[in-house]
């Protein structure tokens, strides 16, 4: 076991794990997995008490890079397995990761119902409008002009879906935008993502160096949100709708009703877990 | 980009190109003038479609590309196509074909003639996007019928014959026409390239929908409910059961006469059932599938070259079983050694040889027989590891033994 005992104070490198992430040089993902670790030493989470389930993508390789529990699940079905884990264990604090095709294309229906459940589940989607992983193909995200893909030469001439309206339309309760690019805002986001008891989805503009240079542009185009958070859902819908999708912030956040009724904490300790995994010889 | 032409080669050929076997079928989707591909990603099959929408993007086909948003859809949206009398065509592989589950059990009920590329990789659990032929082999009993390739050749000629089987009126079935990811997705040769017309003249003139529509001008009852529980009755269940076995079995004189009329115009042979190579003075063989053929084949030359008399028989079309052809080639021997690149969960062996051994029945007489399990994951079969099966195999010769237990082929790599 390495890291220090929970009643000690953990740093952000206690929560990453000792396997080097193979994404491209640049690429935002790396940010994310360096705010996701701060968010959660900030927050003192013991490790063994906190998982990560995503599902497939480049994006969805995060679980391997970290020191809690993790799962590398299956492509678009990252929401229901942490469902399922939340509810038999909702002591665990539970992290979903993932990228646009992989929450909002291939797992775009469980993207709407689990907002709609209202678990306290914090959902980390990193968006970088393409499918990474398969090397560079459109997303339900891309821009419905961009014709940089081999699999769409004269773009998707579809216009592209806004996880922000739809995560509000399907009843989430805090809704927000961070930027790879602004590891500290995206950090606080993620912190105050975890504590809220409820969904929370945080909508995270992560580029794809590779197949997606164009987005390197990000730094000069995204900006903070104007105004402050709002708990009215029609506020935040008229919002949403006006904005360019490049402000960041936390943009709702209602009061929680949270559907799951709160088992009261397992608390079991750290040596009481590492003794499930001893190997009889 | 599509490769750049060499030189025009055989009769009824445009050109010849180098290209791997992911462009190779890209060429046959083309040349057979689909009017709707459906896709989503999924690793070794994303350049194929990638190519293919670059012919639509070019103007060079004339159809529709759909980028839809998982698997389940792409072939929900081909059922819609075919149903309205559209050619049809996607490609996948693994876990995406495993999420394409449910629609491609209906389709061959349905007798939609829809084609599509298994660019065959290995299951999940653990961890792996390489290629195997457990994708393919775990929908063996869906009733699509399956056709696996050895060459880049083979994957795109036999791609556009894949249209003229499933289209046969006779027939009217799926086909998946499986080339292994990595060593036919991405292995790069020279290929030729049938001409346009000749093509068009094979394949003749669409008519995919005559017996089953949706078609305002032909209004029917598309899938209708059978069974007790308010259907229609035992009877029309088990009609449409019996119709689609028939449709299987039809297929296998439909499958020859499809690679005989290539042979024809186009000069170019394949077994389109069973291959036998070096067989008829063998006293034991090998049974191969897909891509590992070749160097199975080496293995059997260099054997020979020894004075070792082994010969190989290859299964091109696994779905429908070539019963007959298969227990023909079998009989000639005393000893085969069955390789499968995937797993028989229940049987402890490959598929293969568990068909393998059903037609040993019919054969009248009892040999000795082995499973090989290789290649899974990507693994090298190389020619060693077929000389180290035909070894085992000569042994179970000459012992007359059977050994059911498998010989995990990269056990120790
Ligand atoms: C059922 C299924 N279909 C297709 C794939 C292939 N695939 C793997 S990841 C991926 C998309 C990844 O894109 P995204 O989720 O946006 O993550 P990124 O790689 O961009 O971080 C696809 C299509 C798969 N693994 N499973
Ligand atoms: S392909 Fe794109 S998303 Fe994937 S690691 Fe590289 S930069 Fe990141």
């Amino acid at each position: 076991m390495h890291g220090p005992p929970p009643e000690q104070l953990l740093k952000a490198k206690d929560y990453k794990s000792d396997v080097k992430p193979i994404w491209c040089a640049g690429c935002g993902h790396f940010a994310v997995l360096s705010a996701i670790t701060k968010a959660l030493a900030h927050l003192s989470l013991p490790p063994e008490q906190v998982a990560l389930v995503s599902g497939i993508g480049c994006s969805s390789r995060l679980p391997a890079y970290t020191h809690v529990y993790g799962f590398h699940g299956i492509h678009g079905r990252a929401l229901p397995i942490a469902t399922g884990l939340k509810v038999a264990r909702p002591d665990l604090t539970v992290l979903v990761t993932g990228g646009d095709g992989d929450g909002f294309s291939i797992g775009g229906n469980h993207f709407m119902h689990a907002c709609r459940r209202n678990l306290d589940l914090t959902y980390i989607v990193m968006d970088n409008e393409v499918y990474g992983m398969t090397k560079g193909q459109a997303s339900p995200t891309t821009d419905p002009g961009w014709e940089q893909s081999r699999l769409t030469p004269h773009g998707t001439g579809l216009p592209s879906f806004n996880p922000a309206a739809i995560a509000l339309a399907a009843g989430a309760g805090f809704i927000a935008r961070g930027f790879s690019g602004d590891p500290t805002s995206l950090t606080d986001l993620l912190i105050q993502g975890i504590q809220y008891p409820g969904f929370s989805f945080i909508h995270v503009l992560s580029p794809c160096v590779t197949y997606h240079p164009e987005q390197k542009a990000w730094k000069k185009t995204v900006h903070e949100q104007s105004q402050s958070t709002t708990a009215d859902p029609v506020v935040a819908a008229q919002r949403i709708q006006q904005s360019d999708r490049m402000a960041t912030g936390l943009i709702f956040k209602a009061i929680s009703q949270v559907q799951q009724q709160q088992h009261p904490s397992k608390n079991i300790s750290l040596e009481q877990i590492s003794r499930q995994f001893v190997t009889h010889t | 980009m599509a490769s750049p032409a060499l030189k025009t080669t055989h009769p009824g050929c445009a050109q010849s190109i180098v290209c791997d076997g992911n462009e190779a079928a890209a060429w046959a989707v083309a040349l057979s003038r689909p009017d709707l591909v459906a896709v989503y990603p999924i690793t070794p099959q994303s350049s194929l479609v990638e190519y293919v929408s670059q012919f639509i993007a070019d103007g060079k086909i004339q159809a529709e590309l759909m980028n839809v948003e998982g698997e389940h859809s792409v072939l929900s949206a081909l059922h819609g196509a075919a149903l309205a009398g559209g050619r049809t065509y996607t490609a996948t592989c693994g876990p995406g074909l495993a999420f394409m589950f449910e629609p491609y059990w209906r389709t061959p009920g349905m007798r939609l003639p829809i084609v599509a590329s298994l660019v065959t990789r290995d299951g999940i659990t653990p961890q792996c996007v390489w290629g195997g032929q457990q994708d393919a082999m775990t929908m063996k009993e869906t009733g699509w019928i399956q056709i696996y390739c050895e060459t880049v050749q083979e994957v795109l000629d036999t791609t556009i014959m894949a249209y003229r089987i499933a289209e046969h009126h006779d027939v009217m079935l799926p086909v998946n026409i499986c080339h292994d990811g990595n060593y036919l997705s991405y292995g790069v040769t020279q290929v030729d390239v049938p001409e346009q017309a000749a093509v068009d003249d094979y394949l003749g003139e669409k008519d995919v929908n005559w017996h089953v529509a949706l078609d305002p001008l032909r209004p029917m009852a598309v899938d209708p409910l059978t069974g007790g529980a308010g259907g229609i009755g035992p009877s029309k269940f088990v009609a449409y059961r019996k119709s689609l076995c028939d449709g299987m079995q039809n297929a296998l004189g439909v499958i020859e006469q499809a690679h005989q009329d290539w042979a024809d115009i186009f000069g170019r042979e394949f077994a389109p059932l069973v291959e036998e190579y070096r067989l008829d003075d063998a006293d034991y063989a090998l049974v191969t599938i897909g891509s590992m053929t070749g160097a199975a084949k080496d293995a059997v030359d260099s054997a020979r070259e020894k004075g070792e008399k082994v010969g190989l028989i290859k299964i091109k079309t696994f779905r429908p079983f070539p019963i007959e052809a298969m227990t023909r080639a079998l009989s000639k021997v005393r000893a085969v050694g069955v390789v499968d690149r995937s797993v028989h969960y229940g049987w402890n062996c490959g598929p293969l040889y568990q068909e393998v051994l059903s037609c040993l029945y019919r054969t009248g007489k009892t040999i000795s027989a082995r499973p090989f399990i290789g290649g899974l994951a990507g693994a090298d079969l190389t020619e060693a590891h077929f000389a180290k099966a035909i070894q085992a195999t000569a042994t179970m010769w000459a012992d007359e033994t059977t050994i059911d237990s498998p010989i995990w082929l990269n056990e120790n790599d």
